[in-house]
């Protein structure tokens, strides 16, 4: 049997771990270098989930916490694909988000932040890919907010996504920015990425085609996830 | 100009940032939505082995626990199957067997504990069995890119003395790193598995 693995990951589209402009960073980051791995079967399988595990409403931030009404915000749909490298849809894997509010404060005991807790937003949802690899889920648009990093960062609009894939080297958390967002290009956040043209791969563009008129706008938002690669030839044997 | 070559690539990670709770463990965010949170049993009811805790703290640069982080563990079941389909012995694992758990430290002292079966031995590359292992996945605010690593265990001292990718670590003091101490409470195997971000005694992390 030939060896089934993953294309490495490339560390030049990822953040370093050390980004000094994000504090927190500095003494969060190992100063040791990782060490590579060839993938083995621990790390070629990891956990499947399926419909039995979500509820009907999880992927419908918008109704899935309403207690008296609707929340109160910009109405959007977010919808993409999740792929491989090689630009297969990943079938039936876990991508699951969370946000702030309208106003940009999370539902979240450790956040002070003074804007108002929405009583109909909770803030999270999820879903499964189908067979081609696309999700879609409904929300409010979060708005901006400021934290203790400089005296005046703000972050973008975003939402945060965690995706699994099939294999646990797949396992990915990023975060979801949008289109023509001033605050993007200042956020010390964002910056960490040291490539602009990686950054811009998480930039949703607003989708007009997918929006529901009078009701719902739209941006659309999919999610690369390591392919795996193909050996032709292989001389090591087995056992060797 | 050569033909280019048609890979993707993949998405950026960025950190998952403080609130990270809110969607993947929204009971320690301090809200309930989901009828059933993700990753709270690892074993399951069914699973042959023994029925193990393991404990720890995360630590940062400065020797302060990381209280906000998240972990993720995968595992094999007692008999190193892992419940994936590119296990060749997949179908036997036990009903309810997931491998897979998310877990939250005490916002106050950053402890963290997780229940479990003790895993087999599985088969590594090239034939060469790997110790029993557990793989760890940390994200928190602060962290760009989830970092990787394994626990060992500290009563396997003849299979960590073989393991594969223990004997990759070129400076054999850190191989201690990866290797949680067990003590006996109250009848039970608690492994303690503490996780150094940065400075001395740093756990060795992986790229995977």
């Amino acid at each position: 049997m030939k060896p089934f693995e993953y294309i490495p990951r490339d560390r030049g589209v990822h953040p370093p771990a050390y980004t000094p402009g994000y504090k927190t960073s500095v003494a969060r980051s190992p100063r040791l270098p990782l060490l590579s791995l060839q993938n083995s079967l621990s790390e070629i399988t990891g956990p499947t989930f399926g419909q039995g595990d979500l509820g009907p409403l999880d992927n419908d931030l918008i109704r899935n916490y309403a207690k008296t009404g609707d929340p109160v915000g910009e109405r959007i749909v977010v919808h993409g694909r999740v792929l491989d490298e090689n630009g297969r849809g990943v079938p039936h894997t876990l991508v699951e988000v969370w946000q702030a509010n309208a106003g940009g404060r999370y539902r979240h005991v450790k956040d002070t932040y003074f804007a108002p807790i929405d009583p109909n937003f909770g803030g999270c949802g999820r879903v499964l890919t189908d067979e081609q690899g696309f999700y879609h889920f409904r929300t409010i648009k979060p708005g901006a907010y400021p934290w203790r990093n400089g005296v005046n960062d703000w972050r973008p609009a975003h939402i945060h996504v965690s995706v699994f894939g099939q294999a646990f080297v797949q396992r990915l958390i990023t975060q979801m920015y949008f289109e023509g967002d001033p605050l993007i290009p200042r956020c010390p956040i964002a910056a960490t990425i040291p490539d602009p043209k990686a950054l811009e791969r998480l930039i949703a563009p607003l989708d007009l085609n997918a929006a529901i008129p009078l009701d719902c706008l739209a941006y659309k938002f999919d999610i690369v996830l390591r392919g795996t690669r193909s050996t032709l030839f292989e001389n090591r044997l087995e056992g060797n | 100009m050569p033909q280019t070559l048609d890979y993707l690539k993949e998405s950026p990670s960025q950190t998952a940032g403080p609130y990270v709770h809110i969607g993947l463990a929204p009971g320690a965010a301090g809200f309930s939505i989901f009828e059933r949170e993700l990753g709270q049993d690892i074993a399951g009811p069914n699973a042959e082995g023994e029925r193990i805790r393991v404990e720890g703290v995360v630590t940062d640069g400065t020797g302060a626990p990381v209280k906000d982080v998240l972990l993720e563990v995968w595992q094999a079941d007692d008999e190193g199957r892992h419940p994936h389909p590119r296990d060749p012995r997949h179908a036997e694992v036990a009903e309810g067997f997931r491998g897979w758990g998310r877990i939250i430290p005490d916002f106050e002292t950053g402890l963290w504990s997780f229940d479990t079966v003790k895993p087999g031995p599985v088969m590594g590359r090239h034939g060469r069995l790997m110790a029993p292992h557990i793989t760890f996945w940390l994200v928190a605010r602060g962290i760009n890119i989830g970092l990787n690593t394994r626990l060992y265990f500290g009563d396997e001292e003849a299979a960590n003395a073989a393991d594969p990718v223990l004997g990759l670590i070129e400076q054999v003091h850190r191989r201690r790193t990866l290797i949680a101490t067990r003590e006996d409470r109250e009848g039970r195997a608690v492994y303690r598995f503490d996780i150094r971000l940065q400075g001395e005694g740093e756990t060795v992390f992986l790229d995977i």
